[in-house]
């Protein structure tokens, strides 16, 4: 394939104790790509995304993000090398305005101090317009524009992941890694995630995705990769994937075959 | 959900310049003639409260950025203050025969203050809640215990005894400790001081202002919100959470520094546990996270307990024609009740942030 890669793992190991959460799990996801991350409860898919976001130091392996290491020691420097997340249990910051949690996720690509923030100069009154107008720009993008002053906690369920999202849009990432975000959504809402989604890879952004809904992950996805017991057990095209015995076996079940 | 939250007044304001205007001059003529108004109707004992009050409003503010804000938990805040105390004490008092100007040593305390907040600070960072009040609390006994100890073998705070004969504030030239004229007015020093120590007041308004409504406000107020996602947006909570430290201890450091000019005096005994869990109380009590509350319950905080104290005699005469109670004893017991009371029926604070308000509205409905 000509397409480059823009994240490796390579043979990544988390273990807690005597348990293997991840044990040399190795993937590559494309540049512009949607991937999937399925398996069932327990598999390693959320152990996967901390090891990635920073959140934990993985135990073996090591990452390539864009042609450079990365140095997953801390969580905000993988946010500012470009991945942003979700999580799988909605982490707002709930007293905060929809806008102003927005307005947080523009933290890593801005610069002011407190001396900017205390005297106002020139550059800091920009920024700030600058960080308000795109927030509102992305509270639109992801449909919540009319929700901009309600506090997030107040906010739909519904609302909320897609909120989440933005938040995390607004670290202008690569790699945009969503924990299950269509847990708990109806039919319709599901319908509308998708294609948030797939406005988001048009827009450039590679996304990563967690997800239990198989039609989802089969229908939206270029490739998927299946974990079981902390292994990856298959990875290929959706298609491909969907028929493997092994995958049928650890987490489809009868369900599709 | 979407109910005016905001008080008609604070509407009004804002849809009429000239109303705005106008409440601004309006307050400041206030401001300006509090003292004297106090002076000739209340005495001086008031004015050295209302003084007090300025002190604890710049306490208040500065413990609020980091429990209002930041949502971390410091019982040992008043450490802050005896820092910022005793460095005015030590370089400008005949103890060390150092008599620096003001003006080097207010920011000077300020900057040491936030040293001292960043290596509180540093340790306590992965602590939470119940954990880092401890530490914290931990904290201010250790700066306390060393002013209590600190002279021997090398006689550096001469210990419980404290540091008498401090230098006066000087502005210019001029000592605020006696009687000033100016334009033909004569300013007694409780009033200079007042005007003093309300400009400063007014900077640390400000500046709390600034930062709440900045990228650094909005950092700290994620961080108390969610600190995983905080990190996971992209924020070094390790340095946002040293800054929230630094900033609150520094404002600390100046109204300490402060302290110590207006009474010429600080010994140990200023810097208890007590004073930390009072001044928590006026931002707790006042509205946490919210400007105008806590400025609020630094100046009720400040004043009930005096009300009890200089009320509780008098009213008692007038109703059972002697003092059947302590007045000194009576003040705690009222003060107390009221801070029951006023928790009891406005959970949030006497004025919370609208935020705030709307979290506890929503939680009801």
């Amino acid at each position: 394939m000509s397409i480059r890669p823009l994240l490796e793992a390579r043979a990544i190991a988390k273990y807690f104790g005597g348990v293997k959460a991840l044990h040399d799990v190795s993937l590559t996801i494309a540049e512009g790509e949607i991937y999937g991350l399925i398996g069932p409860n327990g598999a390693g898919k959320t152990t996967f995304f901390n090891v990635l976001t920073g959140l934990y130091r993985p135990d073996g392996g090591e990452l390539i993000f864009a042609g450079d290491k990365l140095q997953a020691s801390a969580p905000h420097k993988a946010a500012r090398r470009g991945i942003a997340r979700t999580f799988q249990n909605i982490r707002l910051f709930g007293n905060m305005s929809a806008m102003e949690n927005v307005m947080v996720g523009r933290h890593v690509r801005t610069r002011a101090g407190v001396l900017g923030a205390v005297l106002h100069n020139r550059k800091t009154v920009a920024e700030e317009a600058a960080i308000r107008r795109r927030a509102e720009e992305l509270l639109h993008y992801v449909d919540i524009a009319d929700r901009a002053d309600d506090l997030a906690k107040h906010l739909s369920y519904g609302d909320q992941r897609r909120l989440e999202i933005a938040r995390a849009l607004a670290t202008d990432p690569k790699l945009l890694a969503l924990d299950e975000p269509a847990a708990g959504m109806n039919g319709a809402e599901t319908g509308e995630l998708r294609l948030l989604i797939e406005g988001i890879r048009k827009d450039g952004v590679t996304v990563l995705l967690i997800e239990h809904d198989v039609k989802l992950v089969m229908g939206l996805c270029d490739h998927v990769a299946v974990l079981d017991y902390g292994q990856k057990i298959c990875e290929d095209v959706p298609a491909v994937v969907q028929k493997d015995p092994r995958v049928i076996e650890a987490y489809l079940g009868g369900e599709l075959a | 959900m979407n109910a005016p939250t905001r008080p008609i007044f604070f509407d009004a304001l804002r849809r009429n310049k000239s109303t705005a205007i106008a409440a601004t001059v309006a307050l400041g003529i206030v401001l300006a003639a509090l003292p004297f108004l106090i002076g000739s109707h209340l005495g001086n004992s008031w004015l050295r409260i209302l003084d007090f009050a300025l002190l604890y409003i710049m306490l208040a503010l500065g413990l609020n950025i980091v429990v209002g804000f930041a949502g971390l938990l410091d019982l040992g805040y008043i450490a802050f203050y005896a820092v910022g105390a005793y460095l005015y004490a030590l370089l400008a008092s005949p103890h060390f025969g150092l008599h620096l100007p003001v003006w080097l040593i207010i920011p000077a305390g300020a900057a040491l203050s936030g040293i001292f907040g960043v290596l509180l600070g540093a340790p306590t960072l992965r602590l939470r809640g119940d954990y880092l009040a401890i530490v914290t609390l931990g904290f201010g006994e250790i700066v306390r215990i060393f002013l209590n100890n600190l002279n021997a073998p090398i006689n550096i705070t001469n210990g419980p005894q404290g540091i008498s004969g401090i230098d006066p504030i000087r502005l210019g030239g001029v000592t605020l400790a006696k009687p000033i004229d100016f334009l033909g007015i004569t300013v007694p020093s409780l009033h200079a001081y007042y005007y003093l120590f309300l400009a400063l007041a007014l900077l640390i308004v400000f500046i709390t202002i600034r930062l709440e409504n900045s990228r650094i406000g909005r950092a700290w107020v994620a961080i108390r919100e969610d600190e995983i996602a905080a990190k996971a947006c992209g924020i070094d909570t390790r340095n946002i959470k040293l800054l929230a430290f630094a900033m609150g201890a520094s404002f600390g450091g100046v109204a300490g520094g402060l302290f110590a000019g207006f009474q010429a005096f600080v010994s140990p005994e200023s810097f208890s546990l007590m004073e930390s869990v009072m001044v928590l109380c006026m931002v707790v009590l006042g509205g946490m996270g919210n400007i105008p509350g806590v400025i609020l319950g630094g100046v009720l905080l400040t004043l009930l307990p005096e009300i009890f104290r200089h009320g509780a005699g008098p009213v008692q005469q007038a109703i059972f024609g002697k003092v059947l109670l302590d007045p000194e004893a009576l003040r705690m017991l009222l003060f107390g009740l009221a801070l029951i009371v006023v928790m009891l029926y406005r959970p949030a604070g006497l004025w919370p942030s609208t935020t705030r308000r709307r979290e506890f509205r929503g939680d009801a409905a």
